[in-house]
């Protein structure tokens, strides 16, 4: 009853143990530092087990949020974890990157007076204690994993989060599940894209070896529409799963975008991350260099580029936007963080273009003032340039994170597939299947770029309507 | 699963060997134009090459390479039996190959191996084939008795007229468009500056001229675009556009800068890969 004021509201949210900021910026160290367990069941005691818990309607993937909480009051941590794995596969990762402040934490009802419930800390906290030698005896219930039976056997392409989520699912009924990734390594974003600080390698390692030992088999090297055909493999599997991402950058398109020094966010971030460049020369892939470094949009990458930069020995970095701080879209603990760090922001700046020295080397970027117009499409005010306000910035690497578009190579090499306007693969929504009847689509490549949790949400909806499928 | 190199053959001691991976799935879909992306140990980047040749019966395919950075000078360093860690393709769009009359095919430097590979597909399909090579001297040619093996004429040239004409394949070029009025295509693969010549011999000409980028990569799937080329005043990303474009559209000059983006630690990352070697030996 709303009239009844809630004792437990009283309480403030656990705080998350960090890195100093000053100490963070010089090191690939994960900055948040995860809960301990009596932080872990403090925070877990100001849930109020709300007989209908609308923090699980603000959960893409619908996990049992009131009933895992309930098993951290108690102390039942494996419990926890197995309620928190009948609906997400990566229940690690998604913890450390949802934006829960517009997801599950946003439904809560001690947010409405007060703080929410830390969800995703102790989602991630759950997960991050789970430590147990098979991972299928977690995932299935047995101790035994769920192995292949009548030789039914699934492809997924891609292993970004909606093909893993996907594979889980279906391994987890007891199908075969072969994943062909392009990459060296798998993982997708979580790989090449969000960067160890936020998201240690070894957490994605330790999610992927889990669905290893339920039978889930990697191809590396393996691009889908090149080296695998998605008409062959429909041909061989009971259902084929397309999850390739959205992966192709969006560019400025204004002058002088193409010279040195000027990169796309996802190269920079292939870079360090996948290519371990903050190792460089010990790891062969070298970064782009940059002392006074500009990064070009407000989401969550164009975060994780900025504080790269910061960690890659960067002596100035700013984030430039042509809307406000109110308009980011990237999540407000990654702002903060970035803020803390000491990136800089310069927002109603929007870029006319890049200039360069005589050997096409980048050594300044023009750039304009905006203000805020009416509301438009999209429900966000319109930035609208004024007049007379160019003004040069000094800099010599330009990050530009304005997002990706879909990747024509598997669509290319796949007339078949249906696809909408806007250039995605067309699906049924329910169903999540495309135009090629027993090949499913999710994520990126179906929504344009999204978060992981919708990705994987897509990835579980599909795995359930191709286990349904084969298995009746 | 590593990729074995089947065999081994040194082409310039020391400098450019061709190498026979086994490679099945690549060998089965990959057509002329097409490249592949390697790494060779789990410390290395990821390296651009073109796919010289291919065997689907065998389920091989023939990469040839010039060391020029610690990459290929790794890669330069295995033999036969040993494998390499990551190879990924085929990648980018493949030749456009039609039955239509005389193509010029123009190969320099490394790029003769990858040119072959073209002239190859277009002599395949019915096309007659003119072969123009060339390098510094005799000694730097590569794939003479490959092409010889299947074109209708291969002209050649050397810097130093140590063998065949003495001077530059784009003089072969124009001696031949001037004669010969019946060709519909030239085909370049070499170093940029051959490129962006063989494309202002052939202008004045208005012959078809097609040229195969040779950008900086990382993934090779288009997710980065730090291949990205202008070509005809626009942003074009060379793996998944390309590698081969207009050579009357490419600006060269920027592919020759962006090229060099990366060289102070390209020889940095050489320089220590050499001194360890020679300190462990």
């Amino acid at each position: 009853m709303e009239t009844n004021k809630p004792k437990k509201a009283a309480v403030p949210r656990t705080p998350m143990p960090c890195q100093p900021p000053e100490e963070r910026r010089h090191n690939f160290k994960e900055v948040a530092l995860g809960y301990t367990r009596e932080m872990a069941m403090t925070e877990a005691g100001r849930c109020m087990q709300c007989k209908k818990p609308l923090c699980v309607s603000g959960c893409p993937v619908e996990v049992p949020i009131r009933d895992f909480i309930r098993e951290i009051q108690t102390g039942n941590l494996d419990a926890a974890y197995r309620i928190i794995k009948t609906t997400n596969s990566l229940p690690a990762v998604c913890g450390r990157v949802c934006p829960q402040e517009r997801q599950c934490e946003s439904k809560c009802i001690l947010g409405k007076k007060g703080e929410a419930v830390a969800i995703g800390r102790l989602e991630r906290f759950v997960a991050d204690s789970y430590i147990a030698s098979t991972a299928c005896e977690q995932v299935t219930g047995t101790n035994a994993c769920a192995m292949p039976a009548g030789g039914r056997k699934v492809a997924c392409i891609g292993s970004g989060p909606s093909s893993l989520t996907c594979a889980g699912v279906c391994a987890t009924a007891g199908i075969k599940v072969d994943v062909f990734e392009a990459l060296h390594e798998p993982g997708g974003v979580l790989i090449y894209g969000i960067p160890a600080f936020r998201l240690p390698k070894g957490v994605v390692a330790t999610e992927v070896n889990g669905l290893r030992q339920t039978g889930v088999d990697f191809h590396l090297n393996h691009v889908g529409g090149r080296t695998v055909d998605v008409a062959e493999l429909a041909r061989e599997y009971d259902a084929v799963f397309i999850g390739v991402g959205a992966g192709l950058p969006i560019f400025l398109g204004v002058p002088g975008e193409n010279l040195v020094g000027v990169l796309s966010a996802n190269e920079y971030l292939t870079r360090v991350n996948l290519g371990r460049a903050y190792d460089f020369p010990n790891y062969d892939t070298p970064a782009a260099p940059g002392k006074r470094v500009t990064v070009f949009g407000a989401g969550n990458v164009a975060m994780d580029a900025a504080r790269t930069a910061l960690r890659m020995g960067a002596d100035e970095v700013h984030v430039v936007y042509r809307r406000t701080r109110a308009e980011m879209p990237a999540r407000v603990e990654e702002v903060e963080h970035a803020e803390e760090e000491g990136v800089q922001f310069d927002i109603l700046s929007a870029p006319l273009h890049f200039n360069g020295d005589e050997n096409m080397r980048l050594k300044s970027v023009t750039l304009q003032k905006m203000q805020l117009g009416e509301p438009d499409a999209s429900g966000r005010r319109r930035p609208l340039p004024i007049p007379g306000s160019e003004y040069e910035m000094a800099t010599d690497l330009a990050i530009v994170a304005l997002g990706t578009r879909s990747n024509p190579i598997l669509l290319q090499a796949t007339p078949e597939l249906k696809l909408n306007k806007r250039g995605y693969i067309e699906i049924n929504e329910e169903t999540g299947e495309t135009s090629m009847p027993g090949v499913f689509a999710g994520g990126d490549i179906v929504t344009g770029s999204a978060t992981v949790i919708l990705a994987m949400g897509a990835g579980r909806r599909a795995g359930q309507t191709m286990v349904k499928r084969i298995l009746g | 699963m590593p990729t074995p190199i089947l065999s081994k053959e040194s082409l310039i001691p020391g400098k450019t060997s061709k190498l026979v991976l086994e490679a099945p799935q690549i060998a089965g879909k990959a057509r002329p134009g097409h490249f592949v992306i390697l790494r060779m140990n789990e410390k290395g980047e990821r390296i651009p090459l073109t796919i010289a040749d291919t065997d689907p019966e065998k389920g091989t395919i023939t990469i040839v390479y010039l060391v020029m950075g610690k990459s290929t000078a790794v890669l330069e360093s295995l033999n036969a039996g040993d494998a390499i860690l990551d190879v990924c393709g085929p990648l980018g769009r493949a030749t456009h190959i039609e039955k239509r009359g005389t193509v010029v095919c123009v190969g320099g430097g490394t790029g003769i191996a990858a040119m072959h590979h073209i002239a190859k597909g277009h002599s395949r399909i019915g096309n007659r084939v003119v072969g123009i090579i060339g390098a510094r001297s005799k000694d730097l040619l590569l794939f003479e008795k490959e092409l010889k093996s299947f074109v209708d004429e291969l002209l050649i040239s050397t810097d130093d007229g140590s063998y065949g004409h003495k001077g530059l394949v784009t003089e072969l070029l124009k001696d031949r468009l001037e004669k010969d009025r019946e060709v519909f295509e030239v085909v370049a693969v070499g170093p940029v500056p051959m490129m962006s010549a063989v494309a202002e011999t052939t202008r004045p000409f208005g012959v078809k001229t097609t040229v195969s980028l040779n950008p900086v990569m990382v993934d090779g799937i288009g997710m980065c675009g730090a291949c990205r080329v202008t070509v005809g005043g626009e942003t074009r990303f060379a793996c998944v556009d390309g590698p081969e474009f207009d050579g009357h559209q490419v600006d060269f000059a920027e592919l020759r800068r962006r090229l060099g983006a990366f060289r102070e630690q390209e020889t940095q990352s050489l320089e220590l890969w050499r001194c360890s070697c020679h300190g462990n030996k």
